[in-house]
């Protein structure tokens, strides 16, 4: 009788496990206190795309999502410094969002319908608006995207992108034949090898990666734009305080460029009389409160990473090497689309 | 009465079947199934809970919607407009060529340099034994790299490839083989190449039982040769050559026209095959030393010549040997098929990846694919099976 006793006390503990460890993962905890305890924010972000998230030899990361990431670091904890970096790949991005691995996907990730539908996540805002493009190398005298009736095109897999790709061809009744790879890496090797004679992405990431190549001058971006790509935060469903800091984070820094609040002027602007920069920077008014933050949550983002501007240019506009313009990432008030509600 | 009476013996009849060795085997045996069952639905359910409540769409429904994207290598028809099911149908296809004929080239090879490891003269054995120590001990993957990166990556553009004989070219977007066309009528060489066939089949079998029987020999390599190639031949021209070729021809950016092989699929076949030959030589090797001697001393004594020996002695001996070892091959070249991805052959998983990132539903995806992949190792073992207990030594 023992021994049928202890067999069954054995498969009592490994059921008890079993409850153990999926009970945990649905347990519904609030991702402020869970970030606020663990005393860091865990960012997903790329891979590897210059400008957007990337790791140099130091193993520091730079990038404009990162400096997302940064930035809510800094208005939830207080230093833009307490971040841990998770690299994803396209593929297990989502994965590790709604399993819990990351607090928020900051990952040149576009904001589409089923994503928002059938995913169980939600799209804080979009801080890079993007669309899919082709590089060719210019021997090949392509220059436009319609004139790539026959061709191979490398693509890398998990994205979008194959889809927008399949459609422009559709619409345009070319032929074509895509070459998928899991890494960007491998799939620019092809590209470079002349297996393939074009290569898309998201423009953003084509201007990046024309600069990976061992020679940029011999390749160039086609003007084709065959999709619309916003690029956004994202964050698990159903933790509404955290999706509206995440949100806010974001309209704060558009708010601080359109109100000229720069990391170098943002200590002196905080004896402004504007009643909008009194309100941004927490001086007036109780709106850090509502986020379950304090009122200082906007002057701490933008004193340690800069306002939108600031993060644009210093990652891929004129301060980078990727020269990317503004463009339609320009503020509203200057021709662009980004737009902020107000604080107040 | 009689019952009250009765009760305490119905309890120790109780008592003694617990006590019996079967029953209680029985019981623990169905205890423990019981609660494999309980947490396996218990999973399940918690899995589909979690799900709907994080607002995750779950099902299979997806299968029948439009894929929407588009697949290098398809053997069966196949364009964006079709649908998931069907996508997964395609990258199953092209995994299970890969797998099929690199288990085909994996064989051949692997029996060549396994007896030539074992061959007299010392420098056959020697390149044998250095292609095995070097092939087996670097890993697959960078194998795969080395053949796709830095062989196949240096063929030339496709404006100056190599020509190759009969219409062919190879360059670094493929190898492009002419394609024949049947014409109407082609259907009757068909015909006349499969009557040929089981004419020399029945011919080869009627020999066989002669030779059992009288122990006369008769050649039937000329009268099969008649039946399997100068039949159909001649039905060919008295059907006035139904049968034309597409040559590939260059235009725009690539060939036009022919059989395009995929430079992927190519990487992907070198670097499976070579690897696992090298695994395959050493069980073929394993094999032939694990008859003794004996055996060969006893054909040779026999009168049997060096060929035959091996050929109805040793070899089906060795058979035994090998064919178990051999289906754990079949089936690791079959998962390694897998890395794929890696070079960009539209491979299953490379299909499923795409699929997965579409329709974002991981758990049913990537449940499909372990699944596939266990019914594919699971049907080659079963087959191998087979095969050995059709080989096993028959005692008597």
């Amino acid at each position: 009788m023992t021994h049928f006793a202890r067999r069954a006390a054995l498969a009592a503990v490994v059921l008890a496990g079993l409850a153990g460890l999926t009970g945990a993962a649905s347990a519904q905890t609030k991702t402020l206190d869970t970030v606020k305890q663990r005393g860091q924010l865990v960012c997903g972000v790329n891979v590897g795309l210059p400008g957007f998230g990337a790791a140099d030899d130091k193993g520091v990361w730079s990038g404009l999502d990162v400096d997302y990431c940064k930035a809510i670091a800094a208005a939830v904890l207080g230093d833009a410094g307490k971040v841990r970096y998770v690299p994803t790949t396209t593929k297990e991005r989502f994965t590790a969002l709604q399993s819990g691995e990351i607090d928020v996907l900051n990952r040149n990730t576009t904001w589409t319908i089923s994503r928002d539908s059938s995913l169980g996540l939600s799209f804080a805002g979009v801080n890079y608006y993007d669309g899919q493009g082709f590089m060719v190398k210019k021997a090949a005298g392509v220059k436009s995207g319609k004139e790539l009736g026959g061709a191979t095109i490398c693509v890398q897999t998990g994205t979008t992108t194959e889809l927008n790709l399949a459609d422009f061809f559709r619409i345009n009744n070319l032929q074509y034949k895509p070459l998928v790879f899991e890494k960007m890496d491998e799939a620019l090797r092809a590209y470079q090898a002349n297996r393939c004679d074009a290569f898309t992405t998201d423009a953003s990431q084509l201007y990046a990666v024309r600069l990976l190549t061992s020679n940029p001058d011999e390749h160039i971006v086609l003007p084709d734009i065959i999709s619309k790509e916003p690029l956004g935060p994202a964050v698990r469903q159903g933790d509404s305080q955290w999706f509206t800091i995440v949100r806010w984070v974001h309209f704060a820094l558009l708010n601080a460029e359109e109100l000229n609040v720069t990391q170098a002027n943002v200590d002196e602007m905080l004896n402004s009389t504007h009643p909008d920069v009194k309100r941004l920077l927490g001086k007036e008014g109780d709106f850090g409160k509502g986020l379950g933050l304090d009122n200082d949550w906007a002057y701490r983002a933008v004193k340690q990473v800069g306002n939108y501007g600031e993060v644009f240019e210093r990652n891929v506009g004129s301060g980078s090497r990727l020269k990317i313009d503004r463009g339609l990432n320009g503020l509203w008030t200057k021709g662009g689309l980004q737009y902020a509600p107000p604080i107040r | 009465m009689a019952v009250l009476a009765r009760k305490p013996r119905d309890l120790a009849d109780v008592k003694a079947l617990l006590y019996r060795p079967e029953v209680r085997q029985v019981a623990y045996q169905a205890a423990l199934l019981a609660a494999l069952a309980f947490a396996a639905y218990w999973v399940v359910n918690n899995v589909a809970a979690n799900l709907r409540r994080q607002n995750i769409a779950s099902g299979f429904d997806f299968l029948s919607r439009t894929s929407g994207f588009d697949v290098a290598q398809t053997l069966i028809e196949y364009s964006n407009l079709s649908t998931y099911g069907r996508a997964f149908l395609v990258g199953l296809l092209n995994t299970l060529l890969v797998a099929a004929l690199g288990i085909l080239a994996a064989t051949v090879l692997g029996f060549v340099i396994g007896i030539a490891r074992l061959s007299s003269n010392w420098l056959i054995a020697k390149l044998a034994a250095v292609y095995v120590e070097l092939v087996r001990n670097v890993p697959l993957l960078l194998q795969l790299f080395f053949w796709y990166f830095a062989v196949l990556k240096n063929l030339p553009n496709p404006r100056q490839s190599f020509a190759l004989p009969g219409g062919a070219y190879f360059n670094v977007r493929g190898l492009y083989l002419p394609a024949p066309v049947f014409l109407p009528g082609f259907g009757l060489v068909a015909a006349a190449l499969a009557v040929g066939t089981l004419a020399t089949a029945a011919l080869w079998w009627w020999a066989r039982q002669r030779q059992a029987l009288t122990g006369e020999r008769i050649a039937v390599l000329w009268p099969a040769l008649a039946a399997v190639v100068g039949l159909p031949l001649v039905v060919f021209l008295a059907a006035g050559r139904p049968l034309e070729v597409d040559y590939p021809v260059l235009g725009g950016f690539n060939f036009q026209g022919g059989v395009a092989v995929m430079p992927e699929l190519i990487a992907l076949l070198l670097g499976l095959s070579i690897y696992t030959a090298s695994f395959i030589a050493e069980i073929v090797r394993a094999g032939i030393l694990g008859i003794p001697k004996g055996q060969t001393e006893a054909a040779q004594a026999l009168g049997l010549s060096r060929g035959l020996s091996l050929r109805l002695v040793v070899i089906p001996q060795a058979a035994r040997i090998v064919i178990p070892p051999l289906t754990s091959q079949y089936l690791n070249l079959t998962k390694n098929s897998s890395l794929a991805v890696a070079i960009g052959y539209p491979d299953f998983v490379s299909v499923t990846g795409t699929i997965l990132n579409q329709t974002g539903q991981a758990v049913e995806v990537i449940l499909m694919t372990m699944g596939v992949y266990l019914a594919i190792s699971l049907l080659t073992s079963l087959f191998m099976n087979w095969f050995n207990s059709h080989m096993a030594l028959v005692e008597r």
